[in-house]
């Protein structure tokens, strides 16, 4: 049930906040400001969630497989590769670690 | 990327820039950025780097085929979404409906991240909708380029996502831009829900998708965002407080919580950084 309230919810809102970008009149949100936390609101979220998917299980911190698997994706973004190949560097080295007793 | 100072910069970054967002998700910023800064207001054409005395029209296939190289790409990975969303806990029919009704990467990622860590069904929508605020500002560069009329609206907003606002900034005029917004989301938007039925249905018949190293499918897939947008020390800065913020409550508040806090490094940046550029202003005042 959690999850279905979870679904529903982030359906409606996700898809309120595209509707509303246009409808509303430019220059509501075109303040500096709101457009600078606008652009760093993601990078802040998506890097906090990098870490927690990284580096947690459930409530506990965990240094595991995931780790080099990620590693592997940043240098595969390094070396400007393409996104399925970034996420498939990610599963493949975690998989090899984890194959390898990591 | 420097502002490109003649046309032949001019072409190669347009060249680049759709090879980038064709190969890796795109960034919208440097897209629209380049935009401001190459083309004089106005000037349909211009930002097609076509002569401004010759066809302002960009020909339709090039359109399709920017647009197609976009949907196609960023299409297919809808299977990491929908092998994560499985390996999350989530049954196929909830993972497709994700897809099929929220249809932004990277809010359906957070959102089945925080819900197989067991967060709270609202902490979880929460963070997932600050992420997807970013298409708000999208539709608003968008509403005015696409002129779409208000029964079309409802319809054109639930494909204004990172990919589409790429390709559809990136058009010279108003009919290059409806066709690249129109073939991008479709292509996309069907790939996407289809390859996340496949991920779903294979990370079922996977089993442990832990032991196959699905699990780090999502991390990847937010660096993977996340990397274009580090480009100056304030936007490494945020990320560097987040990932901090998010350390440190993880241990000590419910699931779902700790990004929320984490998304405070945003405003937290933006005040410091006001507040130097303020010191700096008066020092230099009072240097006069």
């Amino acid at each position: 049930m959690n999850t279905w309230i979870a679904i529903g919810v982030t359906a409606v809102g996700c898809y309120l906040l595209k509707y509303a970008g246009l409808l509303v009149p430019a220059g509501v949100l075109e303040r500096p400001l709101v457009k600078r936390l606008a652009a760093l609101l993601p990078v802040a979220l998506l890097a906090a969630l990098t870490a927690q998917q990284t580096l947690s299980e459930g409530p506990h911190l965990l240094l595991d497989a995931r780790v080099a698997g990620v590693g592997a994706a940043a240098l595969a973004l390094v070396l400007r590769a393409p996104f399925l190949l970034v996420v498939a560097a990610a599963v493949v080295v975690t998989a090899g670690v984890r194959a390898l007793g990591g | 990327m420097a502002a490109a100072p003649g046309r032949s910069a001019d072409d190669s970054w347009r060249a680049r820039t759709y090879k980038t967002a064709g190969q890796r998700l795109p960034s919208v910023e440097r897209v629209a950025e380049q935009i401001e800064q190459t083309v004089p207001p106005g000037i349909p054409g211009a930002a097609a780097g076509t002569p401004l005395d010759g066809p302002p029209r960009k020909p339709d296939t090039a359109v399709i085929r920017d647009a197609l190289g976009v949907g196609v790409a960023v299409g297919l990975s809808g299977f990491a979404f929908g092998v994560t969303s499985a390996g999350a806990g989530l049954s196929v029919l909830q993972s497709c409906l994700l897809s099929l009704l929220v249809f932004t990467g990277a809010s359906q990622f957070a959102l089945v991240g925080a819900l197989g860590a067991g967060g709270n069904p609202l902490a979880a929508a929460a963070g997932a909708f600050f992420l997807g605020a970013r298409n708000a500002f999208y539709g608003l560069r968008l509403s005015g380029l696409l002129g779409y009329r208000a029964l079309m609206k409802p319809l054109a907003a639930h494909w204004i996502i990172d990919e589409t606002s790429a390709v559809t900034l990136a058009q010279p005029d108003r009919r290059s831009a409806r066709l690249g917004f129109t073939v991008t989301g479709l292509s996309l938007y069907v790939l996407w829900n289809l390859t996340t039925l496949a991920g779903a249905l294979g990370a079922e018949a996977l089993g442990d998708t832990a032991a196959w190293g699905l699990d780090a499918a999502g991390p990847a897939v937010f660096l993977a965002l996340l990397a274009p947008m580090l480009k100056t020390t304030a936007e490494r800065a945020v990320a560097g407080l987040a990932v901090v913020l998010m350390l440190v409550t993880l241990p000590v508040l419910p699931a779902g919580v700790p990004v929320l806090v984490s998304a405070l490094a945003a405003p937290a940046v933006l005040l410091v950084q006001g507040a130097r550029s303020r010191r700096t202003a008066r020092a230099q005042e009072e240097s006069r």
